[in-house]
């Protein structure tokens, strides 16, 4: 025998580790990134590489050359980054808006602020945001999808179902006739509608957040307060005015709802750590999607949302802390 | 199934030993008994060198409230009363003796005949647990006898018996409750009479399924005792937790269990005061598991205290080649020893051999605030957040957010996908914290 080893307790650990956590989050957005290639073809492929590649590059040389770290990528974090950035562009995006957008997203929103799990904001999200304010007309173009459309340009665009929605609403034009000139909630659900890529499908979101359940790599509580409380500010509008508000349902399906709700709200670095805090974090994003949806000038919110969520964050770990043993008087 | 209600966490069982009947291990020629093998004051020598003592003699005396007297656990000569370096590198004053014929004191009785008939008063009965030097052999060792001498206004309900075992490879207590199945249930009924009460309730988890079967069918013969099978989850058998499973009472912040009417006892220490009332057998022996991946034959083994740990791994098919580390305890809140030659005492519950790749720690990476330490915690504190603090030296802030109240368990650190040494700056924390709170009580 050799040397023994000498440590504290505990002699054991579990099967959980940070790479197979990010891996999996992958994995979920896998169903997202299958729908999107087949409804907006090569150049949603490429937007997606681009973005993957740019986020690990600048990951790569910000952590060697400013942090002065392991620069190692394995973690697979700059992967999610990119992908989640892509999921939010339009696959019309020029490659080097793309670029740009992941390059602020890794650099301004992670490593300046210390690298993975210090970051304040969704590194993907503050991308997007970058480049809806910097390029406001490319990041509102979005093609229509057609299935198993192998092009490299993008040809036809239009509107997204939020944005015609808002536009018509504007015209002052009554529910009832704007409804007709929306997708159906069939294809909205498949993903046969115009928006950003891995938005656009909300049963290849719900497939890659049943295995983020399944994994347990988030828990219900974000994604079920943040629906439901879109479901339930939505369904009361509607209810009180049907002519102006459209139905609840349409709110779920549209725009980037349950792709934030599954996939962004829920990144762990920049949500709260209780699930009490939770359920008030996704009932804080909701209440903020609605409102910028209903009344706000952008037809989308979720984005926006988000960020001004992830702020209260630390506010929301300090307000509510778990229930402690012992704290309860005995009856 | 009743188990407690937040946090825990679901190690890897690994009983291999569970289905080796109890062995004893012969007596070593040289013991090293240590005087101090409980919570609270060392006990003072009674022998000198040169003294020639038999099993189960007196040697070492309870000094104070919070102590317990030390008995010879073999019959020979005294070499010599010196510090000897126990398993975790520490000089503890010891009694060591070179062995001869094995010669137990006239007074115990070492017949196997189980005696249920017990007349002691109650009195009685807490006089002869602390004469007898009995300890909580869950692994606190906190003298017995302590727990039965109930403070002014307080009055006991429950007398709860912890089979839970939830540490991962330990089998100690599920053998003892198989072999030993109505000399614990006279045990229970004896302390249930020192302690006044008429109702008992043994907790064992439920991956032990013969011994809750076993146990329950005696329960007709003892009045009073219940037994309850308890959800497999880690840390079931830690007294608050066990409390809450069994009762639904919650043991407040920095109190004892007897603030809640219970007072909590190992199934071990159960047949332990079975021995020292109605055989008259002093504690100086016990089972011990000796268990891990690479032994030959995982064993439950019945030692004499201050046995070297390895004569035991001898016993279970002698040290590996490939170990990395030993254990003494479970590995989720044993201590790793570095002095293996060491004796062991009536607080080890086992000793696991781990391989060279078990034994490191994984990297640790930063904290992603994934929250899932806050989830384990059966306390329900914040991990991430005692260890940032503890870091950052910010001790009042840690008492705030109740620190003292961790109890090692090691769910957080196991559950922590980012691998961080939570439990270490709890430690440290707890540590400072507590010197904090004692120079503000003086």
């Amino acid at each position: 025998m050799n040397l023994i080893t000498v440590s504290g307790s505990p002699h054991l650990h579990g099967d959980q580790s940070v790479k197979k956590i990010m891996w999996g989050v992958v994995i979920a957005m896998l169903p997202a990134f299958f729908v999107s290639v087949w409804y907006f073809g090569i150049p949603a492929l490429l937007t997606i590489l681009v973005a993957i590649v740019t986020c690990l590059v600048a990951e790569y040389l910000m952590k060697r050359y400013i942090l002065h770290e392991d620069a190692s990528l394995s973690d697979g974090s700059a992967v999610i980054t990119g992908m989640l950035l892509a999921f939010n562009v339009p696959s019309s995006l020029p490659w080097w808006q793309t670029m740009l957008g992941a390059i602020f997203a890794i650099g301004v929103a992670k490593i300046a602020f210390g690298g993975l799990g210090k970051n304040l904001f969704n590194p993907a999200l503050v991308g997007r945001v970058f480049l809806l304010v910097s390029f406001p007309v490319n990041m509102t173009n979005w093609p229509v999808p057609t299935p198993n459309h192998w092009v490299l340009v993008d040809a036809v665009s239009g509107p997204t179902a939020l944005g015609s929605l808002k536009e018509s609403l504007a015209k002052g034009e009554m529910i009832d006739k704007i409804s007709a000139t929306l997708p159906s909630y069939q294809n909205m659900f498949m993903g046969q509608i115009g928006g950003s890529l891995g938005e656009v499908s909300a049963i290849a979101i719900l497939l890659g957040g049943i295995y983020l359940l399944y994994r347990r790599i988030i828990t219900w509580h974000i994604p079920v307060s943040y629906l439901l409380t879109v479901f339930a500010f939505t369904g009361i509008m509607y209810l009180v005015d049907p002519t102006h508000y459209i139905d609840p349902v349409f709110h779920i399906l549209a725009g980037g709802l349950m792709l934030g709700a599954f996939f962004m709200a829920t990144d762990m670095v920049t949500s709260p750590m209780t699930y009490k805090g939770m359920l008030v974090f996704g009932f804080g994003c909701g209440v903020l999607t609605v409102l910028i949806r209903l009344w706000g000038v952008y037809p989308e919110g979720v984005s926006f949302a988000i960020l001004i969520m992830n702020a209260t964050v630390p506010l929301i770990n300090k307000g509510f802390k778990p229930k402690k043993f012992g704290e309860v008087r005995n009856g | 199934m009743k188990t407690f209600k937040i946090g825990g966490v679901h190690p890897n069982e690994n009983k291999a030993s569970a289905n080796q009947p109890i062995e004893v291990v012969p007596v070593s020629k040289i013991v090293f008994i240590p005087v101090s093998q409980h919570l609270g004051n060392p006990a003072k020598p009674q022998v000198e060198k040169g003294d020639i003592v038999k099993t189960g003699q007196l040697i070492a005396k309870g000094d104070g409230f919070i102590s317990a007297n030390v008995h010879s656990s073999v019959s020979g000569k005294v070499l010599k009363v010196e510090e000897v370096i126990d398993y975790c590198g520490i000089r503890r004053q010891s009694i060591v003796i070179e062995t001869t014929e094995d010669v137990w004191e006239e007074s115990i009785d070492k017949s196997a005949q189980i005696i249920t008939e017990c007349t002691l008063t109650s009195e009685a009965i807490i006089e002869k647990i602390n004469e007898n030097g009995i300890v909580g052999l869950g692994g606190a060792t906190f003298p017995s006898y302590v727990k039965y001498k109930i403070p002014e206004g307080k009055k006991p309900e429950f007398l709860i018996i912890n089979g839970v075992e939830c540490e991962p490879y330990l089998t100690a207590d599920h053998r003892l409750m198989l072999e030993k199945s109505r000399e614990i249930m006279v045990g229970i009924t004896i302390l249930m009479k020192g302690l006044k009460v008429n109702k008992a309730m043994i907790g064992i988890e439920n991956n032990k399924p013969d011994a809750i079967a076993k146990l329950s069918s005696l329960t007709s013969e003892f009045p009073g005792i219940t037994v309850h099978a308890l959800k497999v989850k880690y840390p079931q058998g830690a007294e608050k937790q066990l409390i809450k499973a069994l009762v639904n009472r919650e043991v407040p912040s920095g109190k004892l269990p007897m603030e809640v009417g219970c007072v909590v006892q190992n199934v071990g220490t159960a047949f332990a005061v079975y021995e020292a009332i109605q055989k008259n057998k002093p504690l100086f022996e016990r089972v011990v598991t000796v268990s891990g991946k690479l032994l030959s034959k995982p064993s439950n083994l019945l030692a004499r205290v201050g046995t070297p740990i390895t004569d035991l791994i001898e016993m279970a098919g002698g040290i590996p080649e490939d170990t990395g580390k030993i254990i003494i305890g479970g590995p989720m809140m044993g201590r790793a020893a570095s002095i293996i030659e060491a004796p062991i005492t009536k607080a080890t519950s086992g000793i696991l051999v781990m391989t060279t790749k078990e034994s490191k720690r994984i990297t640790p990476v930063s904290c992603i605030r994934c929250g899932k330490c806050i989830t384990v915690c059966p306390m329900g504190l914040e991990p991430y957040l005692l260890a940032k603090l503890s870091e950052a030296q910010m001790w009042e802030e840690a008492e705030d957010d109740r620190i003292m109240d961790c109890m090692e368990c090691g769910s957080c650190q196991f559950t922590c996908p980012s691998a961080r040494p939570l439990v270490d700056y709890m430690r440290v924390g707890k540590n400072k914290v507590g010197q904090i709170i004692r120079n503000r009580k003086n």
